[in-house]
């Protein structure tokens, strides 16, 4: 294991320790919390189902952010490409009358290039007119939260006024086969989808000349401009990319996990892009993992609320000390090079004095 | 249409004040030399702070002036003692302030949530009472200006303007608002001339902080009257504010009015036929749109600290 993944492992560790304090000092037993945690994650088939359907967007949400930021981006856009893509996505599955075969594949491009068209906009502007990607997303996020707010009441209005009409069966990543071997679990193909993505960004970013460009970009912009890379134009394409990768969490998630868009939420699975890239490195496969073990927490939380009193939002809280301990990592990489350098100067000693007996 | 303004003008004056307290906290924390995307969730500490002491206290000393006063000032430390943790990482550790900034945002809005659900039950606070308007003796009945500006009116806003007031003499006219300044725009000078660039920009984000605590305390006094995790975007209103208004504090008092009444003529645009015609999710989508628009205007002017959301490394030189 190399030292990212250890230090992972350490904000992953201290992040559970954040929850089992917080749980003690609001009188709860933690010990019990976490095992219910686990347990509502893991214990039946159907519970494993739900699991990897919780995990499914938060994979493709890690994937976005840490693509941008192989690039130097830093997407905080991926709620409203997310939204927007979902929406893009729920207007095709609603408004067009596709035989079978043929609609959820228009779905899954339609979330795409919804996602994409909307991370296009902060990433032109930052290769043109230097606004920081950061800004410009924050402004896209809530853009997109009032665009599909309004279009969703205006055009695909449900029973209720805070989400659209459902859509047909045959118009979700649904699969009844899919479903009964995980016991009724509302697990979907879009788990497919999410994988078959990490295995694509995967190749580009390192076996490509594309992700090559890219990631020189975000080692060093001028060195890359100096060798003859186009940097604005890979700017803005890696903001396509992850922005594309956050409207398919958008087709999972509301075409996918759900059947309609709740319109007036932000999709937190956004924001958790975030924590599940840094968790995972960056890399598409530490993405997955992380994505994996943010969704046993969130699937293990009702279970955990309804076997003991901790409410559910512990979970939340423990995914946000994550991030925090992941951004504070330096601490614990100070402390690990200590660690280390100690452990070195040990076994070089013993080495030497080994020698002296020869 | 006057008495339709004469109307409106209070709500959006209501709906200015808790953006403008929080970017002006912001406008320190940014021109110290660090950047607060965290504003949303102190925010919501600070509402949640203000609410859960209002609702502890209301049942003995009633829900008057004074428990709300003391539920503001809670929010400000909550906040303040919230900021720390900004502070810290980004300060001591240098670590990347945006992620610190989003780790914020997301604990506050589930922490918050898991102790409301922890005292109360349910994961909402409602507040039996919120702040009372007064209008202001004499000045009331100044033609035009009296019944826009002194009637009708919250204590708060006139707090939060006389905050305005000495906060941007402090950054101008004081040692310390040049020190301030001097540490966001080139923190090795300011370093070299023997100021302690740590403790300024410590004092930067606790400012914010509390602005933001107490930015969220008075959105739920005012504004909302219940809690219930968030504070509806107003701390991203509130950065896009800071931003629009070019980092000034007359800039941010402005734009958080100018998007005041934007939100208000959304609120109000089914009323009046002129406006029924504009389709509400332009006027929704507005603020965010001109504050991209101003992104790119100002791109080659920017006024924004020149070191802000850069660590400072004293080695590094």
């Amino acid at each position: 294991m190399n030292r990212k993944g250890i230090v992972s492992l350490i904000a992953v560790f201290l992040g559970l320790i954040a929850g089992a304090i917080i749980m003690l000092l609001t009188g709860h037993n933690p010990i019990e919390g976490f095992i219910y945690l686990v347990q509502g994650g893991t214990l039946t088939l159907e519970r494993i189902g739900d699991t990897f359907a919780t995990s499914t967007p938060l994979i493709l949400t890690g994937l976005s952010v840490a693509f941008a930021f192989r690039t130097g981006l830093f997407n905080i856009g991926a709620p409203g490409q997310m939204l927007f893509g979902g929406f893009c996505a729920t207007s095709v599955g609603l408004g067009l009358h596709l035989p079978n075969g043929l609609l959820v594949p228009a779905m899954i491009v339609a979330g795409f290039l919804g996602g994409a068209l909307f991370a296009s906009i902060p990433g032109i502007l930052k290769a043109y007119f230097n606004v920081h990607e950061v800004v410009s997303c924050i402004m896209m996020n809530w853009i997109g939260y009032w665009i599909v707010y309004y279009a969703i009441k205006a055009f695909f209005k449900g029973n209720m006024e805070t989400e659209s009409r459902m859509l047909a069966d045959s118009a979700t990543l649904r699969a009844p086969w899919l479903s009964n071997l995980f016991g009724g679990s509302y697990i979907n193909l879009g788990l497919f989808v999410a994988i078959a993505a990490v295995i694509v960004i995967a190749f580009i970013l390192n076996k490509t000349t594309f992700g090559y460009a890219l990631k020189s970009v975000g080692f060093n912009r001028y060195a890359a401009e100096y060798g003859g890379i186009s940097v604005n134009k890979n700017i803005i394409l890696s903001m396509m990319i992850a922005g594309g990768l956050a409207g398919l969490a958008g087709v999972v998630q509301y075409a996918g996990n759900a059947n309609n868009i709740q319109i007036g939420i932000m999709p937190s699975q956004g924001f958790d892009g975030i924590a599940v890239s840094l968790l995972g490195a960056n890399t598409p496969v530490g993405a997955l993992l992380a994505a994996l073990f943010f969704g046993l927490l969130y699937s293990g939380r009702g279970f955990m609320n309804a076997m003991t009193d901790v409410p559910p939002e512990i979970a939340d809280t423990i995914i946000a000390s994550i991030i925090y301990f992941a951004a504070t990592s330096v601490l614990v990489e100070r402390f690990l090079d200590k660690f280390l350098k100690a452990r070195t100067r040990t076994s070089s000693k013993q080495s030497s004095d080994h020698k002296g007996d020869e | 249409m006057w008495h339709l303004i004469e109307q409106i003008f209070p709500y959006a004056i209501a709906y200015t004040i808790p953006l403008l307290i929080t970017a002006l906290g912001a406008l320190y924390c940014e021109r110290s030399g660090i950047v607060n995307i965290g504003l949303d969730g102190l925010m919501i500490v600070g509402a949640f702070a203000s609410g859960i002491t209002v609702f502890s206290l209301q049942s003995f000393f009633g829900g008057g002036l004074w428990t709300i006063m003391i539920g503001l000032v809670v929010a400000m430390l909550v906040g303040a003692l919230f900021s720390l943790l900004h502070a810290f990482a980004s300060i001591n550790l240098k670590a990347n302030q945006v992620i610190s900034g989003t780790a914020i945002n997301m604990m506050a809005g589930s922490l918050t949530i898991f102790l409301a659900r922890n005292i109360t039950g349910s994961g909402n606070i409602r507040l039996q009472t919120s702040l009372s308007k007064q209008s202001i003796f004499i000045l009331k009945d100044i033609p035009f200006i009296g019944p826009l500006f002194f009637r009708n009116t919250y204590i708060t806003t006139w707090l939060v303007l006389i905050i305005l007031a000495v906060f941007t003499f402090i950054l101008y006219k004081t040692s310390f608002g040049l020190r301030l300044r001097a540490c966001g725009e080139h923190p090795h000078a300011a370093d070299a001339a023997g100021i302690n660039v740590a403790r300024m920009r410590y004092m930067g984000v606790i400012i914010s902080g509390a602005f933001a605590g107490l930015g969220g305390g008075i959105y739920l006094v005012t504004f909302s009257g219940e809690f219930n995790g968030n504070v509806a975007g107003f701390g991203f209103l509130a950065l896009a504010a800071l931003i629009f208004g070019q980092w000034k504090p007359l800039g941010i008092l402005a734009t958080t009015l100018f998007f005041g009444f934007a939100s208000m003529v959304s609120n109000v645009s089914q009323v009046i036929p002129e406006l029924a015609k504009i389709p509400l999710v332009f006027l929704k989508v507005f603020p965010y749109v001109v504050t991209l628009i101003a992104l790119v205007i100002f791109s080659k002017s920017s006024q924004a600290p020149r070191a802000s959301g850069e660590p400072f490394d004293h080695d590094k030189r």
